[in-house]
């Protein structure tokens, strides 16, 4: 952090200017003459916390697909085709046991089990051909989103919410105050703070799986130099199957996070490997706080995009690849 | 290693040099098959009737065409960009946003020599800065970018209603009309096609031989190497990009004139791959892949439908097919189907002719 304050002072002016403003904004109380020019404190305040929460679900989407693709170089385009996968086995297993939490373990280990099929019975056969994996991953999501189609058919699920996360939660975020002097404090859905919670829980977790376990350092030595590492003895495959397990693991639960806050239906999985994608570039491929980074970002510049400019929020996502692009091509994060 | 040089043809000594050069230029006026592929597409119109002649040929050349840009820049390039379809439908959509439609309230209504000029020359801009974007990272870091490129596009049509007409589109597109001739007439209009097909083949062809192409090639395989010996690769890369914009905005005009309307639904992320798979499995090697590639898509689409209903399947199984078909040509063929064309003919012709490994990529 001093070090990056060091070298680049103007952009690290700017950052906390620009965090200085968005405390300002969340928890001032806002003179009338902004509510005017800007709309009501509430809709803003509901705006940064969906995009918040969005950016939990995005960042579980997205760690699976920047560690599959940090050690395996492998850009695994059926991403999405796992998350929806993942959604439908935990709508499928809560409707049937009514269970939410087992549908998540379900889930998991579901789309784990295929990540672990597809890493042995494909992948393993075309490594190193970074390409041809790729296109292999583009039929797959192709053959995938039809046999989906085919079983699910093209109607709108959603994972029933227990009942114990269902109803709103007071903040202590003040978003008005009453003629009468009495505070408004703000309401929000219960389950959206809880999915975050879980999202920074299971952020937290890989963080130090990655940086202070032994299988973490194998993986990070194998997003190094992957052939240096197979070199001094480490059973290789062995890491990938269980690295591809975890990331589609991962792509599954956020399915099921998905299916619980907005809804399944066919097209989500281009949405949500898009999503994956942006956030990927934006962070840094590869890096897993980079995808929490690029994460939180889209996901906030999503939500305000839709409050603020409705017809043009796809833009602004997209300007903010760009200009990362432009600036740092190797995303914000990335350590290349 | 070049996939062009061993599959070119090579001239007798006794020819004279003049004819000799063209025949090294252009070895297709060699090729006899060539000849005959050429003559039936001619003559198309006496043999195929209206919706043979629209439905099937008329979009296998206008798909081709797309297929063709991306085959160019994943073949000579080694660069696979996904929004080359993006690139053709706004193409498409600049047509319909500057020329007449039946949305009076978003098109300019200009005639078509302007409108279409301009929608060729806005898409290749817009072809270029996604090309000049994408060529910032390298391999398949493109093709991420490019399929994010494609997808925002999409997102956006539907979302913006001023200039896309959000995801009902432009209807009831004008198309040319001049000189008396109805060129969307079914006749016309697939020789209309034909004729843009046959320039861009061509185009291609040459290019690829031109020290522009050459030159490409050598950034495909080694760019460090080109760099040292004082050859730009990014610009190199990036008018690859352009190239390949002008070419599928071609495509995309046709297209919009072909269907007379123009929707999200045409620049979906799912089309896009759609022209993946046509170069894929047409193979990424040659020009005439895409067009292989796009006659064989086209033919699925249409039939897959009676064909499987007559085995007692499901026929909505379509996209399964193609799927399934897209993965068995990765596996098997790294060149697609003309791969597996060639290896069919050594293998029968016993082994007279060079070995060469069809790589791509």
């Amino acid at each position: 952090m001093a070090r990056f304050i060091e070298r680049h002072p103007a952009w690290a002016l700017i950052v906390i200017i620009a965090v200085a403003v968005l405390l300002w904004l969340v928890f001032a109380i806002w003179p009338p003459g902004l509510e005017a020019a800007i709309g009501r404190k509430r809709l803003f305040l509901n705006a940064v916390l969906n995009g918040i929460t969005l950016g939990g679900l995005y960042f579980l989407v997205a760690s699976g697909f920047t560690l599959i693709f940090g050690l395996m170089r492998n850009v695994n385009l059926a991403h999405g085709s796992l998350y929806l996968f993942g959604g439908y086995i935990g709508y499928a297993i809560s409707t049937w046991t009514g269970s939410w939490i087992l549908s998540f373990i379900v889930a998991f280990i579901a789309v784990a089990l295929v990540g672990v099929i597809l890493q042995l019975a494909v992948f393993r056969r075309m490594e190193g051909q970074d390409l041809r994996q790729t296109m292999v991953t583009i039929g797959l999501s192709i053959v995938f989103a039809d046999l989906m189609l085919w079983v699910f058919g093209g109607d709108f699920y959603q994972v029933q919410t227990p009942s114990w996360l269902i109803g709103p939660v007071q903040l202590p975020l003040l978003t008005a105050i009453k003629s009468s002097g009495e505070p408004v404090y703000l309401q929000y859905p219960l389950v959206r703070l809880v999915i975050f919670a879980a999202s920074v829980v299971i952020g937290i977790a890989m963080w130090l799986a990655l940086n202070r376990t032994r299988i973490g350092m194998i993986v990070r030595a194998g997003v190094d130099d992957r052939d240096i590492l197979a070199a001094t003895g480490v059973r290789i495959q062995l890491v990938f199957v269980l690295v591809f397990a975890l990331g589609a693991g991962l792509a599954g639960i956020a399915g099921v996070v998905g299916g619980t806050f907005q809804s399944l239906s066919p097209g989500e999985d281009t949405r949500f490997l898009l999503a994956s994608l942006v956030v990927v570039i934006v962070g840094g491929m590869g890096s897993i706080p980079g995808a929490a980074l690029g994460a939180v970002i889209i996901g906030l510049a999503e939500q305000l995009g839709s409050v603020y400019i409705p017809t043009y929020a796809i833009v602004v996502t997209f300007l903010i690849m760009v200009v990362v692009l432009a600036l740092r091509p190797q995303g914000l994060l990335a350590r290349r | 290693m070049s996939l062009l040089q061993s599959t070119q043809f090579r001239p007798d000594p006794t020819t004279p040099t003049t004819r000799r050069a063209l025949i090294r230029a252009w070895p297709e006026f060699q090729n006899p098959v060539a000849w005959l592929v050429a003559l039936i597409l001619v003559i198309m119109p006496l043999i195929a009737n209206g919706f043979f002649l629209i439905e099937i040929f008329a979009t296998t050349l206008i798909l081709g065409i797309i297929a063709l840009s991306l085959m160019f820049l994943a073949g000579y390039g080694g660069m696979v960009s996904l929004m080359q379809l993006t690139i053709a439908g706004f193409a498409g959509y600049m047509v319909a946003v500057f020329g007449v439609s039946g949305n009076a309230n978003i098109s300019l209504g200009w005639p078509w020599w302007l409108a279409t000029p301009m929608a060729l020359a806005l898409a290749t801009l817009f072809g270029t800065l996604g090309g000049a974007l994408a060529v910032r990272t390298e391999g398949i870091y493109t093709i991420m970018i490019t399929l994010a490129i494609g997808a925002a596009f999409y997102y956006f049509t539907n979302q913006n209603w001023a200039i896309f007409n959000g995801h009902t589109g432009i209807n009831t597109v004008a198309t040319p009309h001049f000189w008396g001739v109805d060129w969307r007439a079914d006749i016309a209009f697939y020789y209309v096609t034909l004729g843009v097909a046959a320039i861009c083949y061509f185009a291609v062809q040459y290019v690829s031989r031109a020290p522009f192409g050459l030159a490409l090639q050598g950034v495909r395989d080694n760019s460090r190497r080109m760099a040292a010996l004082g050859f730009n690769p990014n610009a190199h890369r990036i008018a690859a990009y352009a190239f390949a914009a002008f070419i599928a905005a071609l495509g995309g005009v046709l297209q919009v004139w072909n269907y007379r309307q123009i929707s999200p639904g045409s620049v979906s992320v799912g089309a896009c791959i759609d022209v993946l798979i046509i170069a894929v499995v047409g193979g990424i090697t040659r020009p005439i892949g895409p067009f292989i590639g796009a006659l064989i898509f086209v033919l699925l689409r249409t039939f897959a439908l009676d064909v499987l209903i007559k085995f007692g399947l499901d026929g909505n199984r379509f996209r399964l097919l193609i799927g399934l078909g897209f993965l068995a040509i990765v596996f098997w063929s790294s060149d697609g189907v003309i791969g597996l064309w060639e290896r069919w003919r050594r293998r029968s012709a016993s082994s007279t002719q060079r070995s060469d490994g069809g790589r791509h990529g």
